[in-house]
């Protein structure tokens, strides 16, 4: 995969510009062959003002739209459940989600989703990649999508996190095309990256001169060959040495102990904790899960116990980032990969069902207190404002500044950024 | 222990009538004078149905929703019940077209399980507010709270010699409260009951079925165990008995060859032995076991998975509460 840095492009030209500007202004410590040490100069700090960020909150197994965004009490699908109101009137939701329907004014609910997959893994790659799965392509995810079009350049840190319920670290292979430079970094149970804590056995000296050494080696083969698998194997090791000297960005303990208690003693409550340091330090796009909502067994006393977590966070995540001036440059997301079946199974269960189901954004260009699309009375078909993966896809770009009609290039081919056959839904953007 | 009624015979049990409603049913009881089944649903509604000829009759403008649990004033003349609305509303059980005397909201969050006190005063609630409630039973007055629960308390059920109440929740914590006073009097462990899948990062199971034997020897704790796969329905039956005056655990009661099922309800039977409804993937079954023998002694398979019961005043009619809208009503006899 080699690419045409030579090929004299003004985006290119710019680019390197850009990138050589800042290892300028960051005077002595800017080294060749690597990111530099960024002391965010003048320009990176407006560059930090204007750039947009993305949270995806991703409802794990499939969240049950009747139990959360799109309430149908009193009928043959509605289950146990009362719908309640929220902050804006005449918008209700389900009473499982009494703290977020108080945040209902910054938020918009899109209840017409239709996206014909009922299988888990098809259902999420279409929703994170705006995409439906074919054996001949693949296509990078919307962390990939937001970190190369949305990280300012020169940034020192990584522009796509994933915080994972558990497990360790490592990366994700959920960049396809863009390389392996804007894959995800995984944050397992909310951990900051692993190895890298400096071993007690290297002293920083040696650890400096080592650096300096790979350094200059890389220098002198990158002035002949370089390809996007170098440049992508050096920005590794300078990533991650950027990653240990900035390891408190990740370190979600430097947070007031009160709102830990706000966002709930838990894994999740954590998580969302850690999302909100990580957005308000400059991380481009950040991913949670919570887990887990393949409920077809007891869906109700599940939903009871999952939705309980997630409304304490979630509606302070919203509140916080609110408060604080985020909104307008965040853009919240809450997906799943399909949603439950409007009819309830023998086991108090809901099955897989993505032919009429909810999700729920705000921030960035999104209308705020909104419900954009109609389900018919109990639940079983979209009515009004169908949307899709694709749609959607590149609503989420648009609304984060992204012209998703355009295209990357890609070792000089042009690559869409989203898929060009489906456009933006003009309603969901202001 | 009552008289073993003539003609008993679980092993000769068989369906004598069924009557559906237009949705899922998910509760039944028998009135104390064995004259109705009723029965909650999903949805709004009470149903009543007459066992001498299967008339229903709906009860309905008492709750917003779901009612889970029933139970009857000793007398038989009024039946409460708990809907997922937190209300408890009482009825007149026998009225032509029964409307509500009172309503009042008892809980936040589902009402799960209610039992009335052997002298008739008192009627306990349990709900998702992790708490046990007791109230007059005449006024629906509140008379005392109980706390301690930490997770959504699954089932109340009073002792039959009067001075106790036994409550189980979420997490198998299984309490014994002098209700007088007002105090947690001794706690048996019913973990087995209970289970966190870490894949799947849920709690599971909880105490969904008490009865304490007539004679007052025996506390058996009903649910699922080996819940390998919680949110695919994935458990087997599970009844803990435990002697009630050591509080050791000396048996659990299993049920081999059922993979899919849950204790939804336990009565004890008027010869010693101990009936469970068990309900799930692999059907709706009546379970019987003695107290000293793990395995079931004898099982009836229903026609359809089954999601409550109630044993008849007469000890011989079982009825059981069904996905596909019918109440049944079987008899533990030949006769």
């Amino acid at each position: 995969m080699k690419v045409g840095y030579a090929c004299g492009t003004i985006e290119h030209t710019l680019a390197r510009r850009q990138f050589l500007g800042t290892l300028a202004v960051a005077g002595a410590g800017a080294v060749a062959g690597g990111l530099g040490v960024f002391s965010r100069p003048a320009v990176a700090r407006q560059l930090e003002s204007q750039q947009k960020r993305i949270v995806v909150f991703n409802m794990h197994g499939g969240l049950s739209q009747l139990e959360s965004w799109d309430p149908k009490p009193g009928t043959d699908t509605g289950g146990p459940f009362r719908a309640i109101p929220t902050s804006v009137p005449g918008i209700h939701v389900c009473e499982l989600l009494p703290k977020t329907a108080q945040q209902m004014h910054h938020l918009c609910l899109v209840r017409g989703v239709n996206t014909s997959e009922d299988d888990h893994g098809k259902g999420a790659y279409m929703m994170l990649t705006g995409r439906r799965q074919t054996p001949a392509a693949d296509f990078p995810q919307i962390g990939a999508v937001a970190a190369k079009a949305l990280t300012p350049a020169g940034s020192s840190l990584p522009g796509h996190i994933l915080i994972t319920p558990g497990g360790g670290g490592g990366r994700g292979n959920d960049a396809a095309y863009l390389g392996p430079k804007y894959s995800s970094i995984y944050l397992g149970n909310g951990n900051p990256p692993q190895n890298t804590v400096r071993p007690e056995n290297v002293s920083e000296a040696s650890d400096m001169a080592r650096q300096d050494f790979r350094r200059q080696v890389n220098e002198r083969f990158l002035n002949r060959r370089r390809t996007a698998v170098t440049e992508a194997f050096t920005y590794s090791y300078e990533q991650a040495r950027q990653l240990m000297q900035q390891r408190d960005v990740f370190d979600v303990t430097k947070e007031p102990e009160a709102d830990f208690d706000r966002y709930g003693k838990h894994d999740f409550g954590r998580h969302c904790l850690l999302a909100r340091r990580l957005l308000e330090q400059g991380i481009t796009f950040v991913q949670l899960s919570h887990s887990n909502y393949d409920t077809h067994n007891e869906n109700f006393n599940f939903h009871i116990e999952q939705l309980g977590e997630f409304d304490q966070s979630f509606s302070c995540f919203v509140a916080d980032l609110a408060a604080r001036g985020m909104l307008d440059s965040t853009l919240i997301v809450v997906l799943s990969e399909f949603g439950r079946t409007p009819n309830v199974n023998q086991y108090y269960g809901r099955d897989h069902w993505s032919r009429a189901w909810s999700i729920c954004l705000a921030g960035c260009r999104v209308p705020r207190g909104a419900v954009y699309g109609k389900t018919n009375a109990n639940g079983t078909a979209v009515e009004e404002g169908e949307v899709d993966h694709g749609k959607l896809f590149h609503t989420y770009l648009q609304a984060a500044g992204v012209d998703s009609t355009g295209s990357f290039d890609i070792d000089g081919r042009e690559m869409p950024i989203a898929d060009p056959s489906v456009a933006p839904v003009s309603e969901l953007l202001t | 222990m009552p008289d073993v009624p003539a003609g008993f015979d679980p092993k000769q049990a068989r369906i004598a009538s069924q009557w559906a409603h237009d949705r899922p049913l998910i509760a039944c009881r028998f009135d104390p004078a064995g004259r109705y089944v009723f029965c909650g649903s999903e949805d709004a509604v009470v149903e009543r149905f007459q066992l001498a000829d299967g008339a229903k009759t709906i009860l309905s403008g008492g709750h917003d929703t779901w009612v889970r649990a029933l139970a009857f004033s000793k007398d038989g003349a009024q039946v409460v019940s708990g809907g997922c609305d937190g209300k408890l509303t009482w009825w007149e059980t026998a009225a032509e077209a029964p409307a509500p005397i009172r309503s009042i909201d008892a809980h936040q969050g589902w009402i799960r399980s209610l039992d009335v006190s052997p002298d008739g005063t008192l009627l306990a609630s349990g709900g998702n507010d992790n708490l046990i409630r007791l109230w007059n039973l005449a006024d629906g007055t509140l008379v005392r709270e109980l706390a301690g629960h930490e997770r959504h308390v699954y089932n109340v059920a009073f002792h039959p010699q009067g001075q106790f109440l036994l409550s189980g929740d979420l997490t198998g914590a299984l309490k014994q409260w002098d209700f007088a006073a007002g105090t947690e009097v001794r706690s048996f462990d019913a973990k087995p009951l209970h289970s966190y899948n870490g894949g799947q990062q849920v709690d599971f199971g909880g105490i969904r079925a008490l009865a304490v034997s007539p004679d007052g020897k025996w506390l058996a704790a009903g649910g699922l165990h080996k819940a390998s796969n919680p949110l695919g329905a994935v458990h087997e039956p599970l009844v803990l008995l435990f002697d009630w005056q050591t509080q050791k655990l000396e048996r659990q009661l299993i049920a081999e060859g059922i993979t899919q099922g849950v204790v939804w309800r336990l009565r004890w039977l008027a010869d010693g032995s101990l009936m469970g409804l068990s309900g799930g993937g692999s059907g709706g079954f009546l379970l019987f076991w003695k107290p000293d023998v793990d395995k079931d002694y004898h099982r009836f398979q229903l026609p359809n998975l089954a999601r409550d019961m109630d044993l008849h005043p007469d000890g011989l009619q079982v009825a059981t509460a069904h996905h596909d809208r019918h109440v049944r009503i079987s008899r533990l006899t030949s006769g």
